[in-house]
């Protein structure tokens, strides 16, 4: 039971942090939730279609059917992670300081809600499928202990959840003046981490070869496999044996996400703590 | 239409001449695709260990011959997919250098595992 839980909770840590980042970046936009929860309700009908129809997504394009789709989800996940803090450099500070934008704020607001909300789907979606897939393992292979097990993966699933509940409750500690410099700069490593999974699948398909050696490799210092080595793979994308590409995917998307938020940002004055969080978001 | 067919006959005729020719050529070689067949039953892995040479790119194709899915999974290898029962699943593995690469099954590790021997 407690292995089945540790593997589940393994897999929910990802979507878990997400989710918990998502809900501190948004804390302060009205109808926040009703985004949130739509982007885990449909991460999770997502994830049983992917599940349901592994063997024929795996056969698909030649046998690369899981890593085209896995790269191409990942991708939109970057694209709407960087628009997103793109988007916040330009018009939240801006309306954080000219409040006459309020309504512009809340429509601007509900975009990039929406940006988030496919963030959240892409993870729930992505983890949730090796959920259920190893659920139904479980609950085919006959024999004793499958009522165990499947205890276990709901154990798992709840510690998942906890994890979103405590990386919100931890982030919204942060002082105001901090918070928006946090989360944008979670939300940039959390970008260049998945550009790097992206890259990692393009391999595995045998579209991106170049570059493929090892880069380094630090299991002995922090295995990937494990619960910590899990938590900082999601939040900061690190990998014990990443190849040269996925290192150059990842500076890459830092560097454009941090070059873009400073070119658009319309005046680099510090944000005034007063200021009102709906624009922030 | 059968002046076509014959076209494309003599086109098919020309292609096979030129890749036979291809394979007589000092290439050949490097054109074998060299592919690792692997089976999974009872959430282990037969052969448990595989010798395959270094420097080259390959294929790794995994047979789950179990009812239930697994995650074939190596850091090293930098691989992760998951296979369900009674499928098969193609994975492309870059050239490595010479050592020993561990693989598992992310959903019964404590059995499913096994390593290249790459030299």
């Amino acid at each position: 039971m407690l292995a089945a839980a540790i593997i589940v909770f393994r897999e929910a840590i990802e979507a878990g942090l997400i989710i918990g980042i998502v809900m501190a970046v948004t804390r302060n936009v009205p109808g926040r939730s009703q985004w949130i929860v739509g982007g885990v309700v449909s991460g999770l009908a997502g994830a049983g279609l992917v599940a349901a129809f592994a063997g024929t997504l795996s056969n698909a394009v030649a046998g690369t059917g899981t890593e085209l789709f896995n790269a191409t989800v990942l991708g939109l996940a970057v694209c709407m992670l960087a628009w997103h803090n793109i988007w916040m450099a330009r018009h939240g500070r801006k309306m954080a300081t000219q409040l006459r934008a309020v309504g512009e704020a809340v429509v601007g607001g509900s975009r990039s809600l929406a940006a988030l909300a496919i963030v959240v789907g892409i993870a729930v979606l992505r983890e949730g499928s090796e959920v259920v897939l190893f659920l139904y393992g479980i609950a085919v292979s006959d024999g004793s202990g499958g009522l165990s097990l499947l205890a276990g993966g709901l154990l798992g699933l709840m510690l998942g959840g906890s994890l979103s509940l405590l990386t919100y409750l931890g982030l919204v500690q942060i002082p105001p003046r901090l918070i928006f410099g946090v989360t944008s700069a979670l939300i940039t490593f959390l970008a260049a981490g998945m550009a790097s999974q992206c890259v990692s699948f393009l391999a595995q398909a045998g579209i991106v070869t170049a570059l493929g050696n090892t880069a380094w490799n630090t299991s002995w210092l922090l295995s990937e496999t494990s619960i910590p080595g899990k938590v900082f793979h999601t939040l900061f994308g690190y990998s014990e044996q990443p190849s040269f590409m996925q290192l150059i995917a990842y500076l890459a998307t830092l560097a454009v996400i941090f070059t873009a938020t400073r070119i658009v940002a319309p005046t680099p004055r510090p944000l005034p703590a007063s200021a009102k969080p709906i624009a922030r978001n | 239409m059968t002046s076509l067919l014959k076209f494309q006959r003599i086109r098919a005729r020309w292609l096979i001449a030129a890749l036979a020719l291809g394979n007589a050529g000092p290439s050949a070689h490097a054109a074998d695709p060299l592919i690792v067949h692997l089976t999974l039953k009872d959430h282990r892995f037969e052969p448990q260990e595989v010798k395959i040479p270094a420097n080259q790119t390959f294929t790794i194709k995994i047979k789950n011959l179990d009812p239930t899915p697994e995650e074939f999974e190596s850091q090293s290898l930098r691989v992760e997919k998951v296979i369900v029962g009674g499928s098969e699943g193609t994975l492309q593995i870059r050239p490595l250098n010479a050592g020993r690469y561990r693989f598992f099954g992310d959903y019964n590790e404590s059995t499913a595992f096994g390593y290249l021997d790459v030299r």
